[in-house]
């Protein structure tokens, strides 16, 4: 299993793995916003966690759809198929592996673009830590549509919008916790407890459901 | 050590591919299918892998003490059409994820690394990323895979495509190898491959024959 880890983090930073891309499109995404809205700092540092959100969230749907296809391609699916570790296991590897090269970053990228939107210390922190605990849902759940579509040649996008709707809650639950950090009678611990708890959940059903979708893939 | 399948039968979509394919095989023997393009020769080696479920039949596995243990494809290597080598990874990186993911079953070991290219000729090149290769290196070092981690069963489809002669014959002198080894080889093949097929079997599209066992 760790040579599985390891193998994805080698192939994501090597020519082609796109790691950075999803950096690249969310400070693309994130940068663009003071320019249409306005330089009015106020605007911008009320709306900012919830563009660091938005952009984060498209920017980790965005290299999803590779996840399973690229193994497919070149007939390495079936081999880790055929193998006694259970399926679930390795999906959940791989959806590690794909958050570390991909997902993390935009975290550690987060403060930087929080300083774009006018955004206090406070709320840089906030959206920085409710990105770290939220994101791994998102995987989670995109793993399940790269799995369904990973028969499909063009799945891309169809993959970023078959989850989308699961990934609703995850926005407004990692949102309002944000804002709850900054703005003072909305209390943080629950919406950040049921970010934490929706997390665990897709932790646990992500990979049987994608395990469950890639047994049914074959052709 | 044995193979067994028992009555066999694949649909894909609507259509039977094949139907009530049975076969037996013991340590050392090999089965070898032929038949034209389209006659369920790569459908009956993934039903066999476990990457199909069959739509009737069984294939089931006895290890060595002859008790069924694992499942029949976890004993099975698989080289199919593709590869399964990443083109971003150097070939060494590629067997050495091959090798650790794999692991060796109960019974037997692989080699190293460097032995299984030198056993496919291509001791050489280790350090190149997969992608530099040539059609013909790429498939011998997919075929090296099947020398780091041990296991009994070989699934072989179609496994001398892109290949020139003296590479036929060398992929026939490690089928041998691993036929005199105890291991069992079932290979889809067009070109006759330089090895003791015990046992064949000719698809024909939705009707197949068993043919008589020894050649």
């Amino acid at each position: 299993m760790t040579a599985l880890l390891l193998r994805d983090l080698k192939l994501s930073i090597r020519a082609g793995g796109g790691a950075l891309i999803g950096v690249l499109f969310f400070m693309t995404v994130v940068a663009v916003i003071p320019f249409g809205v306005g330089p009015d700092l106020n605007l911008l540092s009320r709306i900012g966690p919830a563009i660091v959100w938005i952009g984060a969230l498209l920017a980790a749907l965005l290299g999803l759809d590779r996840l399973f296809q690229t193994e497919r391609e070149d007939g390495s699916l079936d081999l880790l198929l055929m193998q006694e570790h259970p399926l679930v296991l390795v999906v959940l590897v791989k959806c590690l592996a794909h958050w570390l090269a991909n997902v993390l970053p935009l975290v550690i990228a987060s403060p930087l673009l929080g300083l774009f939107m006018n955004m206090d210390e406070v709320a840089i922190g906030a959206v920085m830590l409710t990105l770290l605990v939220g994101s791994p849902a998102l995987t989670f759940i995109g793993a399940v549509g790269a799995a369904v579509a990973v028969t499909l040649p063009r799945g891309g996008l169809l993959v970023s919008i078959l989850v989308l709707p699961l990934c609703v809650p995850v926005l407004i639950f990692g949102v309002s916790a944000s804002y709850a950090a900054v703005e003072d009678p909305a209390p943080f611990l629950p919406p950040f407890l049921i970010l934490t708890a929706i997390t665990m959940f897709f932790a646990v059903l992500g990979p049987v459901g994608a395990a469950l979708a890639l047994r049914n893939a074959g052709d | 050590m044995r193979l067994m399948a028992e009555n066999l039968s694949a649909h894909r979509g609507e259509d039977l591919i094949f139907s009530n394919i049975s076969f037996n095989l013991r340590r050392g023997e090999a089965l070898v299918l032929t038949g034209r393009n389209g006659s369920g020769k790569s459908t009956l080696l993934r039903v066999v892998a476990g990457l199909i479920r069959p739509a009737a039949g069984q294939v089931e596995w006895r290890g060595a003490d002859g008790q069924k243990g694992v499942n029949a494809a976890e004993a099975c290597h698989y080289l199919g059409h593709r590869n399964a080598m990443k083109p971003e990874l150097t070939v060494a990186e590629n067997l050495a994820f091959w090798r650790d993911f794999l692991r060796d079953m109960e019974g037997g070991s692989g080699v190293t690394i460097g032995e299984a290219a030198e056993m496919v000729e291509l001791g050489a090149i280790l350090h190149l990323p997969f992608g530099y290769l040539s059609a013909g290196q790429q498939r011998r070092m997919a075929f090296a895979k099947l020398l780091v981690a041990y296991r009994p069963v070989w699934i072989l489809d179609e496994p001398t495509a892109a290949l020139d002669t003296s590479a036929e014959a060398l992929f026939a002198r490690l089928i041998r190898a691993h036929l005199h080894a105890g291991g069992i080889v079932l290979a889809a093949t067009h070109q006759p491959l330089d090895f003791v097929a015990s046992q064949r079997l000719e698809m024909k599209g939705f009707q197949y024959a068993d043919m008589e066992e020894g050649i």
